[in-house]
């Protein structure tokens, strides 16, 4: 037991980096101007070289050119202007299907509920046990009328990361386009638009250490898209509203600051944490593909037991998780990913995401282990299921 | 540190009174609810002379409410006549734990069913039920009063959420007033089923939404 409290939910949110609040800072109190008024006065034009610097930084870490990169105000939005975007766009033009995956994340889930309300036709793609989308599938899915695939790099719960090359060659024969929500891949995982053929990317900064309210979306060049957010000028007049510059740098900071050898260390995390709870707690499930996964994910079922119970028991170690139990969810269903799966309401019942961050050493994953076969073992001795007979 | 519940609910969710199970109970229940997948099991000791519940106990496969109020409920049904216990309602339960979450209201109300249906099987083991009368509305209704409204916390009835029931022939029809994207529209779904599917002359339940 540690005398300090464990993070252990970095898909949720992150800690906030010292050296990214330091970037930020200067553009909260000296150039507090937007970009927008760079031909008023000079704080203008370094409002706009501090967004352009942040801007090339970004778009270069993808292999983009800095015209293929927009601000928005975080993931939730980019994938809301990729889908609804496309669909405006395109809709009346190409065609009214869309095809995405059954346990995408709820922003392009959602936006796909509204478009079919709007009229198109959606195809929500089933996934394998481990997540994967199944390539064959994808390609007979895929009509004339299709104008848009949105499937994600990484699953948000299950960490399973998607053949995105394989997705995006199929695309690209059939000329459709192809939108991946990266938000919790970038920049750990590599994705290369310059190899890969995807056309959209979300990206957001809260899952990296940097700032909430700040993402991006990558539009490769020539992409038909319409402007969703109306009023100025701004992102190449694809995106309205004042720029958030602090966001922005602190965004690019963020981004700069993730290494291949943290990257590792979450990983080395990851690994223990699943290796050690499926050895060490009996009935315990690990959800998602083994190695295919998020650098620093890692989704367990412990099997008998709730999942919002558990979360509680630990939060009061001090230790901070997340579950895919219905009764955590605002909706009351179990999650959707894990039903994706095949996975029926017992494996999402005492579903727990481990995500880890910067800030989480190996001290943290044996404390929590230690805990959690505790308080899982505690659990289970007041649980009807699961007893010798 | 700050939780999303009462210092009662966290001491019963900490330390549950009465957990385990009561070897040749006089009357046993399990009550599950697939659309949270909470199940609690609830098991009872009659004295036949008093008809007092000398003894009780309750397991839980659910959430920090669920586990919570099966607590409470054991302490608040020990030494009551079986009608005293009947009469234990989910308010009950909630009073006694210093109040619970709205959307929590779902979970805790199994092991108030939990204790109810223990009570019934001891009633039914020992010849104690009248003669089982064919499902009409009106039981539709009463059973429809056990279903949560996560969004106030209250039953579905009376929060006038159901705007329709038919029963014909063993096939029932419940008509609710959300439309059927509502972000609970499937969990009140599988929560009628549960309910209404046990009754024993019910074949079919169709649960209809109004949009």
């Amino acid at each position: 037991m540690l005398n300090r409290p464990v993070y252990m939910d970095n898909a949720a949110a992150t800690r906030l980096d010292e050296r990214v609040l330091e970037a930020m800072k200067p553009y909260f109190f000296d150039i507090y101007a937007v970009a927008t008024s760079e031909f008023a006065y000079s704080q203008g034009i370094e409002a706009r070289e501090a967004l352009d610097v942040a801007r090339e930084a970004l778009a270069a870490a993808l292999g983009a050119a800095p015209e293929e990169f927009i601000f928005t105000s975080g993931s939730t939005e980019s994938s809301n202007i990729a889908l609804k975007g496309v669909a405006l766009a395109l809709g009346n033009k190409k065609g009214k299907h869309i095809i995405v995956s059954k346990i995408e994340d709820f922003p392009v889930l959602y936006s796909s509920r509204v478009l079919e309300k709007q009229g198109l036709q959606v195809t929500y793609l089933d996934v394998d046990s481990d997540g994967f989308v199944d390539l064959d599938k994808l390609r007979d899915s895929i009509t004339d009328e299709t104008i848009l695939v949105s499937i994600q790099h990484a699953n948000q719960e299950i960490g399973t990361i998607q053949n995105i090359e394989d997705i995006g060659r199929i695309c690209r024969e059939k000329g459709v386009l192809f939108h991946t929500d990266a938000t919790h891949t970038f920049p750990r995982v590599s994705l290369d638009v310059k190899k890969i053929p995807v056309d959209l990317v979300t990206l957001s900064a809260h899952t990296i250490h940097g700032p909430k309210g700040i993402g991006g979306l990558y539009i490769r060049q020539g992409t038909q898209i319409a402007k969703w957010v109306d009023g100025g000028f701004q992102e190449f007049n694809l995106r309205a509203g004042l720029e958030n510059i602090p966001g922005a740098v602190g965004f690019a900071k963020a981004v700069q600051l993730v290494t291949p050898e943290e990257t590792e260390r979450l990983q080395a995390m990851r690994d223990r944490i699943i290796d050690r709870m499926i050895a060490e707690i009996p009935n315990s499930t690990l959800n998602g593909h083994r190695w295919k996964r998020l650098p620093q994910n890692a989704n367990i079922t412990f099997h008998f037991v709730e999942g919002e119970s558990i979360t509680l028991h630990l939060d009061m170690h001090g230790i901070a998780v997340s579950t895919g139990s219905a009764c955590f969810s605002r909706s009351l269903e179990g999650s959707h990913v894990i039903f994706g799966i095949g996975g029926d309401h017992e494996r999402a019942h005492g579903s727990i995401r481990f995500t880890f961050g910067r800030y989480n050493t190996m001290e943290d994953v044996d404390a929590v282990v230690q805990t959690l076969a505790e308080v899982v073992q505690e659990l289970r001795s007041i649980s009807p299921l699961g007893k010798e007979k | 540190m700050r939780f999303p519940y009462s210092e009662t609910v966290l001491e019963h969710f900490r330390h549950p009174r009465n957990v385990g199970k009561i070897e040749n109970a006089d009357g046993k229940a399990i009550e599950g609810s697939p659309a949270c997948g909470d199940m609690v099991s609830v098991y009872i000791s009659v004295d036949p002379n008093t008809n007092k519940l000398t003894d009780i106990k309750f397991e839980s496969y659910g959430c920090a409410s669920n586990i919570a109020t099966g607590s409470i409920i054991t302490e608040l049904a020990k030494g009551k006549t079986l009608d005293e216990a009947k009469k234990i309602t989910w308010k009950d339960a909630s009073e006694a734990l210093g109040g619970l979450p709205k959307i929590k209201a779902h979970c805790s109300v199994l092991a108030v069913e939990g204790l109810r249906s223990a009570i019934e099987n001891y009633e039914e083991r020992h010849g104690m039920v009248r003669d089982r009368k064919p499902t009409t509305v009106e039981t539709v209704r009463r059973r429809l009063k056990k279903v949560m409204n996560p969004l106030s916390g209250l039953d579905l009835v009376r929060t006038n959420l159901v705007r329709d029931i038919e029963v014909n022939d063993g096939a029932v029809r419940v008509v609710v007033d959300l439309p059927a994207d509502n972000q609970f529209a499937s969990a009140i779904k599988d929560e009628i089923v549960q309910k209404i599917e046990p009754l024993w002359d019910v074949k079919k339940v169709a649960v209809e939404f109004t949009e």
